[in-house]
């Protein structure tokens, strides 16, 4: 039983690093970012292209990919969500299904339907583990994994709290009207913010492509697993990210142990369970919810 | 060379035109006050001057400079820094933190956390909470000192003492006291008529949108300022809608 829990705390690390971008960009921005699985099936993809082109490893891969990533999401802030966030709260989660949609196919037209993976570019890594007390065996991967979230989600934690550009990206995202007015350049932050974000996006897009396999549709379940680690662990907070992450993990890891296929459910179940209650401690409820509708309608 | 001009000034909210053709200069170290009933475009006019919101015609001069399509934050770097009705504070941000962002324009000056803190020792022992959690006189300190920060030439108070009780509003008021002293030019909105009159040089009532009257604080009259204020003073009051 403690060989699945402590299994299933470090896979949450690898959630709350695909999560991470996702929250951040709606704490920040107030986006959903709909492309945000596919973003990251793509930085798999520009790795995959380096490792098997050009034979430059996955970690050294990054040091192109995650630059890459930052200017995409700074193009991305500066001349779509920027411009669809204007025509309300709606439109940016349009804009965004779209381009995953146009992302996903690009990759089908350039890569092909072929399943590809980082695993053997990085060597024994992929499959390496250490032993703890009590003979339970830990993946090197995915202790590293869970170090990089833990080590991401506090320097982000950090950057904001403590230094002036952190300072600048979250008055903007307070109130990006007033924030004008006592001098920060509100597009701006939310530019580097997006690049922030794409980064983190870029990294979540390594370790889904060293731990796993990954094909040009793979985007939407990882959209899934951000969204429902983002909603648990309550979207908007850095650590509450890693929480949620873990507790989605554990979740599953936990349903896989009922049943073979209670993988997934066991997710989807914390998830649904944590947004009800969510609903129904805020206020709306679950009554208020269900009536909401039905009075729109009328 | 005046250090602040408005120039026959249009701001309209979509069909609204809640300023009609306003014109005023300001000099260095001068006090002005604006007074006016709610809703004659006080607010308006000092949001379009510090950038906020875009004029749909005329223009507004800082030492001789067109500020037309200067975003906000850049004005800010100019020297114009609007402490805004209602405060405005980064609420989940702790009273530092709003001090320092204040600094984001990175205007050369002698003003720092410490130096506001001096100004309004109230605000000392709240120097890591929340702005949130704070009184409606502590929160109207921050603003006030945010605004200082940036080290501006024209410092734009807008009602500076709404919502606050009389007794800290006589509090804040001696703090500007010593800013309008050490010449620090300023603009203000202020809906007490005699306190308006007694802090500053000049004084423009404002009845919607234009100006109705502009004089010396210390030679015109409460008389005066108040036929102004409510529009008696023109000819025709009779056929004016209510």
């Amino acid at each position: 039983m403690s060989n699945q829990i402590i299994q299933g705390i470090l896979l949450g690390g690898y959630y709350a690093l695909i999560a991470c971008g996702l929250s951040f960009m709606f704490s920040v921005m107030r986006i959903i970012n709909l492309a945000h699985g596919s973003l990251a099936v793509f930085a798999a993809y520009a790795l995959w292209l380096l490792a098997s082109r050009f034979h430059v490893s996955p970690f050294v891969g990054l040091l192109i990919v995650l630059p890459l990533m930052a200017v995409i999401g700074w193009t991305l802030q500066r001349f779509l969500l920027e411009r669809s966030a204007r025509g309300g709260a709606l439109l940016p989660i349009l804009t965004t299904f779209g381009l995953a949609i146009v992302i996903d196919n690009l990759l089908f037209e350039q890569f092909g339907a072929d399943t590809r993976s980082l695993a053997p570019y990085i060597g024994s890594l992929s499959y390496d583990s250490w032993e703890w007390p009590g003979s339970i065996y830990v993946g090197k991967l995915a202790v590293i994994m869970f170090a990089t979230a833990v080590v991401l989600l506090g320097g982000l934690q950090l950057f904001l709290t403590h230094t002036r550009l952190g300072r600048s990206i979250r008055a903007t995202s307070e109130d990006p009207d007033t924030a004008g007015l006592v001098g920060v350049d509100a597009r701006c932050a939310n530019a580097i913010a997006a690049a922030i974000a794409m980064v983190t996006v870029g990294l979540a897009g390594a370790f889904l492509g060293m731990r796993a396999t990954f094909d040009p549709y793979a985007g939407a379940p990882q959209l899934l697993f951000a969204f429902e680690a983002a909603v648990i662990g309550g979207a908007g907070s850095l650590w509450g990210t890693l929480i949620g992450g873990i507790v989605l993990a554990l979740a599953q890891t936990l349903g896989a142990q009922v049943h073979p296929q209670g993988f997934l459910i066991g997710g989807h179940a914390v998830f649904l369970v944590v947004l009800f209650v969510r609903l129904s401690t805020s206020g709306l409820g679950l009554r208020g919810l269900l009536r909401l509708p039905s009075r729109s309608a009328s | 060379m005046s250090l602040l001009s408005v120039e026959n000034l249009v701001v309209r909210h979509g069909l609204l035109q809640a300023v009609r053709g306003v014109s005023f200069t300001i000099e260095r170290g001068e006090t002005l006050a604006l007074v006016g009933a709610n809703g004659a475009g006080k607010t308006t006019l000092l949001r379009a001057i510090a950038g906020a919101h875009q004029p749909a015609a005329g223009r507004v001069l800082m030492d001789g400079a067109d500020l037309t399509g200067v975003p906000s934050h850049k004005r800010v770097g100019m020297g114009i820094a609007l402490v805004p009705e209602g405060r405005k504070l980064f609420v989940q941000m702790t009273v530092e933190e709003n001090l320092l962002l204040g600094k984001t324009a990175g205007r050369p000056g002698d003003w720092s956390v410490d130096k506001v803190l001096e100004m309004f020792p109230n605000l000392k022992p709240r120097r890591h909470a929340r702005t949130g959690h704070l009184s409606g006189g502590e929160q109207q300190a921050t603003a006030i000192g945010r605004a200082l920060m940036s080290n501006p030439d024209v410092l734009l108070l807008d009602e500076v003492s709404l919502g606050l009780s009389p007794l800290i509003v006589d509090r804040v008021y001696a703090a500007l006291q010593g800013l309008i002293s050490s010449g620090t030019t300023i603009i203000l909105v202020e809906q007490d008529l005699n306190r308006a009159l007694a802090v500053s040089d000049r004084v423009i009532c404002m009845l919607e949108g234009r100006v109705a009257l502009e004089g010396s604080s210390k030679t015109v009259s409460r008389d005066e300022v108040t036929k102004a204020y409510f529009g008696l003073h023109r000819k025709s009051s009779g056929s004016v809608p209510a």
